[in-house]
């Protein structure tokens, strides 16, 4: 690795963690139901919207009644974002005139953007009208983000609570998530990304002519969108000459400004943040980068400042930092050293003033290997899923990281809200575990942490798995799943199981090299988000009932503090026990042994 | 209840099979090993259950091998199926050994029940005629006489007479108490003895069916409830099995694929799932786990306390505050004197000099004290009472004092309201002086004794509370194990904050009523907190029923015990620490098997994935870092050591892990160092030992 690069990881994790207190104490404010006195005339709006969905903000739920409002409300953004899709072609704001979606990719993308996952089985500028991305997908990245949010903060009222039924009002909860959290932060971020070039129109794509005539060939689709194939069972290519080009453009910029914020991840345009009018220069790049995980980091110290003690946040941010960092210095070295193969044969991978060096096959030249390294870390530590570079083109070990950490549960700062809640599941574990191995019953921030809490998180540690591993045995054993698997051997099965890890775990990335916009994969994939999403949230809500419920036992010297590097490091040992048991025989069947048959 | 007596509580110490390892126990477990093993008794564990449907599919599978059409080789299939079905039964004789050993316990406990002779009335009155009979055969409303010098025959009421009695055998003070009808004093202990006058006494339960009976009872049937955190613990085993389940079940799809990618190898066998399925659930804890809770039970019997359900003992464990009487706790159930305080015109050397004629016959640890310190002031010998020509006044539930006559002297000593009786009966005058000592002396938190000889008072005997050696100490260790103590005392304020800080009590309650520790129970409760207290009155009752941990002293009333989680046949109040102790242990026991279970999977994978696939993949040898010899080697070494390591803990489930009261934080780290790391590194050296064995026997 390069100083250079050193240099840049550092800056981007001071500048994260730098903001997670400023952020994370004004989202406490916001969720204490304080005033802020530049935001004071939001407030009317606030009221507005209560007074207009007949909500009494001061009406509280029970955790029951809070899960129920809950799916209610992202059924009914599936079905909307559903129905645009298929009905696009009649609606308004389509001046590319493209046709309907069909019924398993608009199902695919229906669930996709309401589980905050983003999988994208779709090529945004080829198949979504300007209506579909912006009142459909672009409204269900604020609403699933703030979705999560709102589980997360029903989950600390659990803990602050003590012999109450209530969690709060899910209502109340999504609208002050999106109108002082989202909405501020994506207005101020989509205008950076337009000063910087990102397009925002809803004017029609422009055609250029290419300087150059370019001709390639392609796998020849048939009229289903599927690969043509020959008697081999190969797909058939054409070959295709091509004089001008078709510039895509939209409404890009507020949705990109969304999708990175609220750690969705789905791309305006097919190829993501990789796109020039999507992230044109690495300083859109650093901003993008940042605003994935930006939240996520803050809403920590935000849980620390709700429970009335900030060390609880930043005992867990920074466990969760630790693991990013230890694994960003896997990924960075790995894609740095490139591929000993091409260094046998004599090219040169080192880098210097003329390139980056390194495996710089999928990437974009103008943001390097650490930059390309680094985001893929980061959207997949962030359950985000925007690529700036081709997951599928990395090292065997720069691909097995990103793919670990969306299998540990999407918890390393993870999605907005739910990377947090999920990764005080695993607190509770880590906490009960510990608790016995101290000869009491466990507690954590002053709640007993009993079999109740137990089978919850159970359960939601459970799920992911389940999902993951689930969904890719079937997928590789049935021949609708197997024809999708475009690469040989090891690499191959890689794609399979990190296409289900993404969609298991809510991120939403893709290996790429795995044709996903087949029935079969849409319609698995699809289910695998719908179960991460809400077999998570509901025990997590179930969890914040039953602690709300409970006294809070004050603490003593008898109680195991969980603010020490102690308590950091049993954190950090159970969310990697629990993602390396678990997918280890899995990972040696992909990227371990295509490591060792590429080093051999 | 025919309670035994203090010689054989104290007896029962020492032969309650202490030995890990009795023979007999072990022989008797090994048979229940098998006997466990029907579907009903293996679907209570949902881990081993798991290892023991594995068991009979290898079964099946080595039957198919025999026939020549098994996906792995006969042999190796008998071997993995021998050791998984070694698993379940190694499982099946840690619980076996941890139950035969409470069982063991319990008979004894039942054995060293001792009868006393009963002198049962034809009529239910004084004077009736009577019959003896053996204590044991008392049934519940049969009416008893006992005359002094007898020892009562079993829990019951009295409906006649006064008497004081000997408690001392189960309450260790050796003042004698008064018993009488009606009131709070008319229970009476089976095993204490009656020392002056008569009582009549109402038997009020039948034989075998005493509390001490029914817990016995209980505890033999080995009908085992599991505690709160017991059923969370197996919520997370399970979790995890399935986890594994699922990791290992899709492992075969995964391998087919891949033997179709690669185009070599074979896809993994079931067997090898099978093997690495039992070698990654958490076995050792899922097999260790009801041995644990069995043995926690057992081992507070070892200190001769009964808990009427695991639960309780769990819950001890978790304890915030403790409440602990003055009286028999934290001070010496007995006063001692501490100084002579004569009125105006005696000196002080008269006063000792009558107080020590008065106590030389007392054998009470007052009456010792004050010969003691009259010899300490004054130099006084002990006198001989016969070549003094002294008849020792004993003290009777009458006249409330003792004393000494001698052939010209009259000397008594006794609570002042009795001696001014005295005194005025003698035709003297009770002075004001002695009263206004008496007063002092009680609001000092002493007790007076007023020593009057003839029909003139001399003086007060000051006796003073006696704070227990080693008391404070045990507070300190409370406290760094994150419990508070509270003393409770009749005393006034003044006195209770004097002793408690002598003590190095965290708090007290003075002047302390029923509702008043009631209250005090309800108000730490409802701040989260857990209460264990420990109590023998029927006043302690209600507040002994409020408590999260209630110990019940044997000694005390048939309602106390009954309101209690817990009997101590001791009744030693400071057997709580013990108590709280041996909860902790049982939690710490689990969590840090929990621990080394889920660390020892590091090794085995390290041991299993190079190995199954050794076919497809040869280049995944490089993890096989253990360098064990063959892939099937590696996998018997590691189901092998599974099976093994379930032998080798059983001794540290049954005695459980040591408490050091060193603080939470600490005691996590030690725990996870030895545990946690430890549980990383032990398999690794284990299973490759096995490995060479095996080669070195010539068996891979």
């Amino acid at each position: 690795m390069t100083s250079n690069g050193f240099l840049q990881i550092a800056v981007y994790v001071i500048v994260l963690l730098g903001l997670a207190k400023p952020l994370g104490g004004y989202m406490a404010r916001i969720y204490r139901d304080k005033s802020i006195r530049p935001m004071r005339w939001v407030g009317s709006i606030e009221s507005l919207i209560y007074r207009l969905g007949g909500v009494k903000p001061e009406q509280e739920m029970r955790w029951t009644e809070y899960a129920a409002a809950l799916l209610v409300f992202n059924l009914l953004g599936l079905i909307a974002v559903y129905a645009l899709q298929r009905f696009q072609s009649y609606l308004p704001l389509n001046p590319q005139h493209l046709a309907a979606v069909t019924p398993d990719s608009a199902f695919n993308t229906a669930v996709s953007f309401a589980t905050n996952t983003n999988w994208q089985g779709y090529g945004g500028e080829t198949t979504m009208s300007y209506l579909t991305q912006t009142l459909g997908l672009t409204v269900q990245n604020f609403a699933s983000a703030a979705t999560g949010m709102a589980v997360l903060v029903a989950l600390i009222r659990g803990f602050i609570r003590r012999n109450q039924e209530t969690i709060g009002n899910f209502w109340v909860d999504m609208t002050r998530s999106t109108l002082y959290i989202l909405l501020p932060l994506s207005l101020l971020l989509a205008l950076a990304l337009v000063a910087q070039g990102v397009v925002q129109t809803f004017s029609p794509y422009q055609t250029v002519a290419l300087a150059e005539a370019v001709s390639y060939e392609q796998p020849k689709l048939g009229a289903d969108g599927q690969p043509v194939k020959n008697h081999e069972g190969k797909p058939v290519l054409e070959k295709i000459e091509v004089r001008e080009q078709t510039l895509a453009l939209g409404p890009a910029a507020s949705q990109i400004a969304i999708k990175q914020l609220g750690t969705n991840g789905g791309g305006f345009f097919n190829v993501n943040s990789a796109h020039p009018f999507e992230n044109p220069t690495p300083l859109s790049n650093f901003l993008e980068m940042l605003s994935i995980l930006l939240i996520p980091a803050a809403l920590c110290y935000t849980f620390g400042a709700m429970v009335g003690d900030t060390r609880q946040g930043w005992a867990i941010l920074a466990a969760m930092t630790v693991i990013f960092v230890a694994l960003v210095f896997v990924t960075v070295p790995a894609e740095q050293y490139g591929n000993p193969v091409l260094a046998s044969l004599g090219t040169d991978q080192a880098p210097s003033a003329a390139q980056p060096g390194g495996n710089m096959e999928g990437k974009e030249t103008r943001f390097g290997i650490v930059n390309s390294a680094l985001w893929a870390v980061v959207t997949t530590s962030a359950s985000n899923g925007s690529v700036n570079a081709m997951h599928d083109s990395f090292t065997p070990i720069g691909g097995m990281i990103p793919m670990w950490l969306m299998q540990l549960g999407e918890v390393v700062y993870g999605g907005v809200g739910s990377g947090l809640y999920g990764m005080i599941v695993f607190a509770l574990v880590a906490v009960f575990v510990a608790g016995l191995m101290i000869g009491r019953t466990p507690e954590y921030l002053g709640k007993k942490i009993e079999a109740f809490e137990m089978k919850m998180a159970s359960v939601a540690i459970l799920i992911p798995p389940l999902v993951v591993l689930g969904g890719a045995a079937i997928a590789v054993m049935v021949a609708a799943g197997k024809s999708s698997v475009f690469n040989p051997g090891a690499h191959g099965f890689s794609e399979v199981l990190y296409a289900f890890s993404s969609a298991g775990n809510n991120n939403g990335s893709a290996f790429a090299g795995l044709s996903a916009n087949t029935p079969f994969y849409n319609f698995m994939l699809g289910l695998a988000m719908l179960f991460a999403r809400y077999w998570l949230a509901v025990p997590v809500l179930a969890i914040a009932g039953s602690l709300a419920a409970k006294k809070i036992v004050p603490a003593g010297s008898g109680t195991l503090p969980t603010h020490t590097p102690l308590f950091m490091a049993l954190l950090i040992g159970t969310v990697l026990m629990v993602g390396a048991l678990t997918f280890i025989p899995a990972l040696a069947l992909g990227p371990i042994v295509e490591h060792l048959q590429m080093t051999k | 209840m025919n309670v035994m007596s203090k010689r054989s509580a104290s007896a029962s110490k020492k032969p309650v099979p202490a030995s890990l390892f009795d023979s007999r126990i072990l022989l008797e477990a090994l048979a229940d090993a098998f006997r466990k093993l029907t579907p009903k008794q293996q679907s209570k564990n949902p881990v081993m259950f798991v290892v023991y449907i594995g068991s009979i599919l290898t079964t099946f599978l080595w039957f198919q091998a025999l026939s020549g059409k098994g996906e792995a080789p006969a042999g190796f299939t008998l071997a993995v199926t021998l050791w998984l079905w070694f698993t379940v039964l190694f499982a099946n004789f840690a619980e076996a050994v941890a139950e035969g050993r409470s069982k063991a316990q319990a008979a004894f406990l039942r054995s060293a029940k001792r009868d006393i002779a009963a002198k049962k009335l034809d009529e239910p009155r004084y004077g009736s005629n009577y019959s003896k009979i053996a204590g044991s055969t008392l049934r519940r409303g049969d009416v008893v006489l006992i005359e002094a010098g007898d020892f009562i025959p079993g829990d019951g009421d009295v409906i006649e007479g006064v008497a004081s009695v000997d408690e001392s055998a189960i309450t260790g003070e050796s003042a004698p108490v008064i018993r009488e009808s009606g009131g709070d004093f008319s229970s009476v202990t089976g095993g204490t003895r009656v020392l002056s006058d008569w009582l009549v006494v109402s038997i009020t339960v039948n034989p075998g069916e005493t509390f001490l009976d029914r817990m016995i009872a209980m505890v033999e049937s080995a009908k085992r409830q599991k505690t709160p955190n017991e059923i969370a613990l197996t919520i997370l085993l399970v979790a995890l099995t399935l986890v594994f389940l699922l990791a290992t079940a899709t492992l075969l799809p995964f391998s087919l694929y891949s033997v179709e990618a690669a185009g070599a190898g074979q896809p993994i066998s079931v067997t090898v799932l099978v093997a690495l399925l039992v070698c990654l659930i958490p076995t050792t804890i899922g097999g260790l786990l009801s041995a644990i809770g069995v043995a926690g039970i057992g081992r507070m019997m070892q200190k001769n306390v009964i808990a009427t359900s695991g639960r309780a003992v769990e819950a001890a464990g978790d304890v915030d505050v403790l409440l602990l009487d003055k009286t028999g706790t934290i001070t010496l159930g007995n006063r001692q004197a501490s100084a002579f305080i004569p009125i105006k015109g005696v000196p002080e050397k008269n006063l000792a000099d009558a107080a020590q004629l008065a106590s030389l016959a007392d054998e009470t640890p007052e009456g010792r004290s004050i010969v003691v310190l009259a010899k300490q002031k004054f130099g006084f010998r002990e006198r001989d009472m016969r070549a003094l020509g002294a008849t020792f006044v004993h003290f009777s539930a009458q006249t409330r004092m003792s004393g000494v006559n001698l052939e010209s002297r009259q000397i008594r000593k006794g609570a002042a309201d009795a001696i001014r009786m005295y005194v005025e009966e003698q035709g003297g005058k009770f002075p004001q002086a002695v009263q206004t000592l008496v007063n002092n002396v009680a609001r000092r938190g002493s007790t007076p004794l007023v020593v009057a000889e003839g029909g003139h008072a001399l003086g007060v005997i000051e006796l003073k509370d006696i704070v227990k050696g080693g008391i404070k100490e045990r507070f300190a260790e409370l406290r760094q194990m994150g419990i508070k103590t509270i003393m409770i005392t009749g005393d006034n304020r003044l006195t209770a904050a004097a002793i408690a800080a002598e003590a190095g009590v965290d708090d007290f309650l003075a002047e302390a009523t029923p509702e008043a520790k009631l209250k005090l129970i309800r108000e730490h409760q409802a701040d989260g907190r857990l209460v264990a207290m420990t109590g023998d009155g029927t006043n302690d009752a209600p507040a002994l029923a409020q408590a999260d941990v209630a110990v019940a002293m044997n000694s005390g009333t048939q309602a106390a015990k009954e309101a209690g989680n817990m009997v101590d046949l001791d009744s030693n109040p400071t057997k709580l620490i013990e108590i709280v102790e041996t909860g902790k242990q049982m939690l710490m026991t689990r969590g840090a098997l929990t621990t080394f279970s889920i660390a020892n999977d590091v090794a085995k994978y390290f041991a299993i994935i190079p190995a199954a696939f050794a076919t497809t993949y040869p280049e995944l040898n490089v993890l096989n870092v253990m360098g064990l010899a063959t892939p099937d080697s590696a996998i018997l070494s590691a189901v092998i050591f599974n099976a093994l390591i379930i032998i080798a803990l059983i001794p540290l489930a049954l005695k459980g892990i040591r408490y050091k009261p060193v603080g939470a934080a600490t005691l996590l780290q030690n725990n996870l160092l030895i545990y946690g790391v430890g549980g990383l590194i032990v398999p690794f050296i284990g299973i490759k030992t096995i490995d060479l064995l095996l080669v070195g026997l010539g068996l891979a």
